[in-house]
């Protein structure tokens, strides 16, 4: 008979009933976790044979509801998917379960995920056509077009990107990886017509593409590898196909690189600052960059870096540049 | 060591601007450690992620161009920025799965005789110490132990995050080769929650509080695990953790006064290269202890 390998795991599961807590707390359990365990799995032994108040959401049990995220030792998770073994190869074999925000714990696990869905909505998350109600023929999307998806429709809203992302938890304002996602998604449906809509609702100063802060945190953490950051990469370059790109400070800087690297190869980082910023913008950065300059952080316009062979990088950037501002 | 370690050095903008420190003290170190280190003078910006924003085509050439430099030279490509690795391998990543798009780039690097072929990998110098040197070969050369400090690692995203690309046996979320290097040099690693996090660097133009309080968590959790001084392979962290700290302390409303250091900084004190040569006159926060 096979043996059934076990290990010894100590979980301590965040715990708030703000009916009868002042402040949350933690419970601590001692189980066995086996070889086929998920982390669901812990959560129904929990429940189920020690502590039948917990709340946690579930549903599906098949990582497709995306209703059971939480975080294990600060890891976003999909319950009913993340393997318990593996968890052990990371963390060891203590563990700590608490919501994906405990910020937003309305009871145990279960969060109020309102600000994620009002986020997700202002995307348009859907398919904006002109649907005849009567075809005479299918409309058939070729392999070639739904690959242009690049697999976004395979979110499930678990919401463990939103809640992992660092620009999220200190503006509140940004959309966040899991709407920016989705509206790549329908922007890269051929059938689509809000394109532009869409991408001026993501290029908005503040909350926009240009607010994330190119962390990779939702390509790590996404359960269903969605990869948001490499769609919001594509936002950013259909803003400036769709000529949606407003000229800020934020598109500036991105442009600047093209100018900067024409001009030297290496950048010049003052000047990137300063095209940037326009002159105006300059006075803020007054303080930081007299701290530079008298630390020797800052070449003199005579000693400036410049790369060899600056020839070969010109050619390149006329012949290869592929987009314009 | 048995073999002298070669390596052509990629040093990124940075280290040749805002962070002369990071060039100087890599040389001083390799020098001492005995590995070669041949400058890429040819390479251009890797585009740091926002070139990639505007032209994707365009940032795919120039990197791709700066990897075919090293291939002439034969060797593995070894680099001092955490974005400079991630925009580098990334393209390489890129390229190297995709026979249609690599001759496209080729094509247009063609025009300049240059081919890529694919045969120099990319590799962060804290990783080429880790795997190539070992820090059992490192830890016979310390002389000055950096004992009794306790040194706050700050990993910078682009080195473990996403882990798929950089295959090097770093965990994202408990990454251990600072930490372990940091041990190799006599110190004490501290553990705090922000120790993988990001620092907020790409930002800084459009989102300062953004970027403030990104960073100001990081050097607010250093401080609060008893850390003396934080160390750090990214030159971006370093420019937003030590340049902006003044300005980061007024966002978070407490005074900060966190020496970091950049991890060939480290490396170097523990072989006893002295400060200077080790450019710690550069910072703005001083290391006091090593002045």
């Amino acid at each position: 008979m096979e043996q059934i390998i076990t290990k010894k795991v100590t979980f301590k599961v965040f715990r708030f009933n703000p009916d009868n807590d002042v402040l949350p707390y933690y419970r601590e359990y001692k189980l066995d976790v086996s070889q086929e365990d998920v982390v669901l799995d812990i959560l129904n032994k929990i429940k189920w044979e020690h502590s039948g108040s917990l709340s946690y959401r579930r549903s599906c049990r098949h990582g497709i509801c995306g209703s059971c995220a939480v975080k294990v030792n600060n890891k976003g998770v999909l319950a009913c998917k993340e393997r318990m073994f593996d968890l052990i190869d990371i963390f060891g074999t203590e563990m700590t379960i608490d919501p994906l925000s405990k910020e937003r714990a309305v009871k145990d696990l279960v969060i109020d995920k309102e600000d994620f869905w009002k986020k997700y909505d202002s995307v348009q998350p859907y398919l904006v056509a002109d649907v005849d109600a009567h075809p005479e023929k299918e409309n058939i999307i070729t392999p070639k077009e739904a690959d242009q998806l690049l697999e976004a429709d395979y979110c499930i809203q678990c919401g463990a990107c939103y809640y992992s992302c660092p620009a999220v938890e200190v503006n509140p304002e940004y959309i966040g990886p899991a709407a920016m996602a989705k509206a790549y998604r329908f922007n890269g449906d051929i059938r689509d017509t809000a394109k532009v809509d869409r991408l001026e609702t993501v290029s908005q100063m503040g909350s926009g593409v240009w607010d994330c802060v190119k962390c990779f945190e939702c390509a790590e953490v996404c359960p269903k590898e969605v990869n948001p950051i490499e769609k919001i990469t594509k936002l950013h370059l259909q803003t400036f196909e769709e000529g949606v790109a407003e000229n800020n400070v934020a598109t500036r800087h991105a442009v600047g690189f093209k100018r900067s690297i024409a001009k030297h190869g290496i950048l010049d980082e003052g000047d990137l600052v300063l095209y940037s910023e326009g002159v105006c913008g300059m006075p803020q950065h007054l303080p930081e960059a007299w701290n530079m300059f008298k630390n020797g952080k800052l070449p003199m316009p005579w000693a400036l870096p410049k790369s060899k062979n600056l020839d070969e990088i010109k050619k390149l950037v006329k012949i290869s540049s592929t987009a314009k501002f | 060591m048995e073999k002298k370690l070669k390596y052509a050095l990629y040093t990124g903008c940075t280290a040749r601007e805002s962070t002369p420190e990071l060039l100087k003290s890599t040389l001083a170190v390799a020098e001492k450690l005995g590995i070669e280190l041949e400058l890429l003078d040819e390479a251009s910006c890797c585009g740091a992620s926002h070139l990639q924003d505007f032209d994707d085509h365009l940032s795919l050439v120039l990197n791709t161009r700066n990897i075919c430099y090293a291939e002439k030279q034969e060797r593995t490509m070894v680099t001092l920025c955490n974005t400079c690795q991630l925009n580098t391998n990334m393209t390489k990543e890129r390229i190297d799965h995709d026979p249609e798009l690599k001759a496209k780039v080729n094509k247009d690097l063609a025009e300049v005789g240059l081919e890529y072929r694919g045969v120099s990998d990319v590799k962060h110098f804290l990783y080429a110490i880790l795997d190539d040197y070992g820090l059992d070969n490192l830890e016979k050369q310390i002389v000055k132990p950096l004992k009794n400090f306790n040194v706050a690692p700050f990993y910078g995203c682009h080195n473990i995050r996403p882990s798929e690309l950089h295959g090097n046996d770093e965990s994202a979320y408990v990454p251990d080769s600072l930490d372990r290097l940091i041990q190799a040099c006599g110190g004490n690693s501290v553990d705090y929650e922000e120790k993988n996090k990001c620092c907020g660097f790409h930002v800084d133009l459009q989102a300062p509080n953004t970027a403030n309080r990104l960073s100001g968590n990081a050097l607010l959790g250093a401080i609060d695990s008893d850390a003396d001084f934080m160390v750090t392979p990214c030159p971006l962290c370093h420019l937003n953790l030590d340049v902006k700290q003044h300005k980061i302390g007024e966002t978070m409303g407490r005074d900060i006064e966190m020496p970091v250091l950049h991890l060939p900084q480290i490396i170097g004190l523990a072989l006893g290269i002295e400060p200077k040569k080790l450019g710690l006159n550069h910072h703005v926060v001083k290391s006091v202890y090593f002045q």
